[in-house]
Order: C-alpha cells, then sequence, then structure tokens
C-alpha cells in the first residue's frame, strides 16, 4: 500500500515537473511548481520526515510561489518556451 | 534483423525487471535531477532557468532524506508510551525528561531501528532554507535585469548587450 503511494507521488512528481517547465505561461508554470513542491512535501511526510515536510510546505510551497508569482507580475507572464 | 530486436527487446525487459524496479524511487530521483537540469539548460526564460534550478535542488534533497528511511520505522520522536508496553525488559524511568543525564545501561533495549534518521533530515533542513534565499535573491536580479532590459528572455539580453540597446548605469 505504501509501496504504490510510494509510486504514485513520484510518477506525479515526474509529470508536474515537466509541465511547469513546458508551459508557456509563466503564471501556470508557477502554480504548477506549487504542486510539486506540495506533492513533494507529502512524500517527506510518508517517509517519516515531518520537520522537512513542515518546511517544504511552508517555504518550498509556500514563499517560493509568492515570490515566484510576485516576480511574473512584475514583469512579463509570457515565456517564449 | 529479428533476432536482433528479440535479443535487444529481451535486454531491455531484464534490465527494467532486475535495475529499475527494485530501486524505482533512485532512478525517479535521479530522472527529477535531470529534468532540472534540462530546464537549467535549455530553457532561454529566466524564471524557467530558476524553477529549473528548484527542481533539481529538490531531487537531490529528496535523494538524501530518502536515505534515513528504514522499513517499519516511526517518525524519529521518541514514544514513551509504545516503548513502555513493548516489553517489560525495559525499564523507563517515571518522567520522559530524566532520560537526559541518565547512562546505567537502562536505555540499551531500545531499538533505533523503530524510528527514522534524523541526520539527513536535520541537514536538508537547512538546505531547503538556504534554497528559498538563493531563489529569491536570483528572482530579485531577474526583475533588475528585466528593469534594464525589458525582457527575460537569454537571447534577446544577449542581443541587446552587443547592439547597446539597454539601461546604462554609471
Amino acid at each position: 500500500m505504501v509501496e504504490n503511494f510510494n509510486i504514485i507521488i513520484l510518477v506525479l512528481l515526474v509529470v508536474t515537473a515537466v509541465i511547469s517547465l513546458q508551459v508557456k505561461d509563466l503564471l501556470s508554470a508557477s502554480m504548477i511548481f506549487g504542486i510539486y513542491s506540495f506533492l513533494i512535501c507529502l512524500l517527506w511526510a510518508e517517509m517519516g520526515a515531518v520537520d522537512v515536510a513542515f518546511t517544504e510546505a511552508a517555504v518550498g510551497a509556500g514563499v517560493s510561489a509568492v515570490f515566484l508569482i510576485a516576480t511574473v507580475f512584475n514583469t512579463k507572464r509570457k515565456s517564449s518556451d | 534483423m529479428v533476432d536482433f530486436i528479440e535479443i535487444f527487446v529481451e535486454r531491455v525487459v531484464h534490465f527494467i525487471e532486475n535495475v529499475v524496479q527494485p530501486h524505482f524511487n533512485y532512478w525517479s530521483y535521479v530522472v527529477l535531477m535531470m529534468i532540472g537540469l534540462w530546464g537549467l539548460i535549455a530553457k532561454r526564460n529566466l524564471i524557467k532557468k530558476l524553477i529549473g534550478l528548484s527542481i533539481f535542488q529538490t531531487a537531490i534533497i529528496l535523494f538524501y532524506v530518502s536515505l534515513g528511511v528504514k522499513a517499519d520505522a516511526t517518525i524519529p520522536v521518541f514514544d514513551y508510551e509504545a516503548e513502555k508496553s513493548k516489553s517489560a525488559a525495559v525499564v523507563l524511568p517515571a518522567e520522559p525528561s530524566e532520560m537526559g543525564g541518565k547512562s546505567d545501561g537502562k536505555y540499551k533495549k531500545i531499538d533505533p531501528d523503530h524510528y527514522a534518521n534524523p541526520l539527513p533530515h536535520v541537514l536538508m533542513l537547512t538546505a531547503i532554507v538556504v534554497g528559498v534565499a538563493t531563489l529569491g535573491v536570483a528572482l530579485a536580479v531577474a526583475q533588475s535585469i528585466f528593469k534594464d532590459f525589458g525582457t527575460l528572455e537569454e537571447h534577446e539580453i544577449l542581443e541587446k548587450i552587443k547592439t547597446g540597446d539597454y539601461v546604462k548605469h554609471d
């Protein structure tokens, strides 16, 4: 059961990583990167690293996504690739 | 030719069954890391490059945290009640706070295999915080570049540097 959970999250991680790099809209890329961070946080909570999971949820998914969105709003939203 | 294809497919199936499947987690960490590297090198937008950098970083942190995982282990917090009820051979003090200074061998029976290894967690905690700090600084630099060049695309910035078409600071 736990192994299946692991495999599902790892596959979703790879998918979200590729999508966030391929999407041309930078706001979508930031949001999908936030999803990536939450998935990785779930994986860490499942591995028993609760402290790391807390930090990643607060700092990785929260602050990083806010920084990225703030930068996108201060610059351009479209990306060439 | 048909023989060659058959042998090739057989080898690939053998590889997947014996090398990839038993260590699926490590393979996916490597794949994630290479996706990050690809974003860092091949993408021309600066924000995309930074997202790639973060993916690269989290893949390495993921690998290190996974080294502390043990089978049938719980989170690395001392479970007083569970240790007390597990076996009568373990003699515990009345209060968990008394654990600190004692060294009379009472606690040798507590099995560290029941707890995940917390050392990689602590090391990677600092790595996450450092990663966010570098991401913030890099995004600030990207905004400053946008103010001067009016674009975040690497090839356009290089073109503008060549032609001198940007805001110059003295």
